[in-house]
């Protein structure tokens, strides 16, 4: 039993001490981020072609999550509430929490599935064949060249796919509600202009921004973070997106926990 | 005629943990020449490059470079000296994103304030002195050979005519005709700075090339420089390491 106990407070002992150094590394690197993201050259250029970038390569499936989870949603509500014959609250309660907390948290895992890997499967290829080195001996600061556009591109990115995302499980919600199960529409929107507001909206914009800038941070970092090859790439890649989706969800509590204190 | 020096190590040491890579190291690099760093894997040698383009800093010792005491400049100090190198490294490390025309015009673009006209006439100029013909100027790094990589790579450290030109094990992996072509291409690209004296850095374990090529030898071992002398004075050297790598190398 003793045994037992001592290994346990080993296994606790050795994860904090493997943790604590890469968080001091994450942390310096996000600081560093700030220094470099107000040092001139600033270089629109490539901040344009990483919002393009992003916003291309997750808009499908962003489209696709937005209409069938408003749909979806829209469809479960309505079967709860009309059994109390309260059918018309399925527009307000799915617009609440597809702005509140659908749109955002939806959009900050499909974007760490989809852009965090690719910052870090880019930079960490980069770092490997001595791309990221070439920028240092040229006397290029690789963060401001290479993790500056990412992560402020991704940040106003990430609110632009939101709105898509409320606009999309909306319009869902909508066509299931009102033309598949008949819900008028007039109670409809009488409903949602009565319990919705802009704070709402607001709310999730912000969320979105702020998992956006996580899921730069610890992809661009985790790309930097790579040594080894191809099997290096990989598992940076693969940590960028298991770490950017644990944070979307954690600070997706602590969010909500301020933004309602503020909002 | 007094010997003047581009580059000078004063008692380097380089530590990573307990481990001692560079150790009270002590040689200085001739301005104008070709000088070669030899020794076997794991020597240092790679560490000692990093030295001089101030990626890595001393555990203890000097280094200077053009006159300049490195550990006195700042990192955004450091940045704009690191102005004066061009570098070439073992597989080329050209941005793959980019083409081999915007590779070459890259560090133009960042750090003059070059028309686009002008960036490309030089771009060109470059290409031509390396010898690229015009259908791999769009083409990507990805679609060219190993060999053009390295022309593009040589064109691009040579973009903002450095005083310093550093070779990492610039023909590993390459065949033995595109091997002398890369020779041929250093040779001459040097002979080319001499209006403004380059100094050359190769870091090589190619013995062949390094006699055919160099001007000066270094030999690393143990994290010390235990033999520089000219190509002649290196050949016949006493050192009995030296002399085994000659042989096995020869």
């Amino acid at each position: 039993m003793i045994n037992v106990i001592k290994k346990g407070i080993s296994w606790v002992g050795s994860s904090v001490l493997d943790t604590t150094p890469a968080l001091g590394r994450l942390s310096l690197y996000t600081f560093s981020f700030f220094f470099w993201l107000v040092r001139p050259p600033f270089r629109r250029k490539l901040f344009f072609e990483q919002m393009v970038f992003m916003g291309n390569k997750s808009l499908f499936i962003v489209l696709l999550t937005a209409s069938f989870s408003g749909m979806v949603f829209a469809y479960q509500i309505y079967l709860g509430f009309t059994a109390f014959s309260v059918d018309s609250f399925v527009g307000p309660i799915v617009a609440i929490a597809v702005c509140k907390e659908l749109a955002p948290v939806f959009t900050g895992l499909v974007v760490a599935g989809r852009c965090g890997a690719a910052m870090a499967a880019q930079i960490g290829t980069m770092k490997v064949t001595e791309q990221v080195d070439a920028l240092e001996c040229m006397g290029v600061n690789s963060t401001q060249f290479l993790a500056v556009p990412r992560i402020f591109g991704i940040v106003i990115t990430m609110p632009m796919l939101c709105g898509i995302f409320m606009m999309v499980g909306n319009a869902g919600s909508y066509l299931i509600g009102v033309k598949v199960l008949g819900i008028d529409p007039a109670m409809y929107f009488s409903k949602l202009s009565e319990f919705m507001n802009f704070s709402m909206i607001f709310e999730g914009l912000i969320k979105s921004a702020v998992f956006g800038f996580l899921i730069g941070i610890i992809g661009t970092f985790q790309g930097f973070a790579v040594t080894g090859g191809a099997e290096g790439v990989g598992k940076g890649t693969n940590m960028a997106v298991v770490w950017g989706m644990i944070m979307v969800l954690i600070s997706d509590f602590f969010l909500t926990a301020i933004l309602a204190k503020i909002l | 005629m007094e010997d003047k020096y581009t580059i000078e190590f004063n008692k380097l040491t380089k530590t990573f943990g307990d481990h001692t890579v560079l150790n009270g190291l002590d040689f200085k690099i001739h301005e104008g020449k070709i000088t070669t760093i030899l020794g076997f894997s794991g020597a240092g040698k790679s560490t000692l490059l990093k030295h001089i383009l101030g990626i890595h800093h001393p555990t203890s010792g000097q280094v200077k470079v053009l006159g300049q005491d490195l550990k006195d400049l700042g990192d955004s100090q450091m940045r704009e000296f690191r102005t004066n190198f061009g570098m070439v490294f073992q597989y080329s490390a050209l941005f793959d994103s980019m083409s081999n025309f915007e590779n070459v015009a890259f560090p133009m673009r960042e750090f003059t304030k070059k028309s686009n006209k002008q960036i490309t006439e030089d771009v060109l100029s470059l290409m031509a002195q390396v010898g690229l013909d015009d259908h791999a100027w769009h083409k990507l790094p990805s679609e060219i050979s190993g060999g053009m990589r390295k022309r593009v790579g040589l064109a691009r450290g040579l973009a903002l005519q450095p005083k310093v030109m550093l070779y990492d094990e610039p023909t590993t992996g390459l065949d033995p005709i595109t091997t002398h072509m890369v020779d041929n291409l250093i040779r001459r690209t040097h002979k080319n700075g001499e209006s403004l004296p380059m100094t050359s850095v190769i870091i090589s374990h190619d013995i062949a090339a390094t006699l055919r090529l160099s001007d000066y030898i270094a030999f690393l071992e143990l994290g010390q420089v235990v033999e520089h002398s000219s190509v002649d004075d290196f050949k016949k050297s006493d050192n009995p390491t030296i002399k085994r790598f000659l042989e096995l190398s020869s």
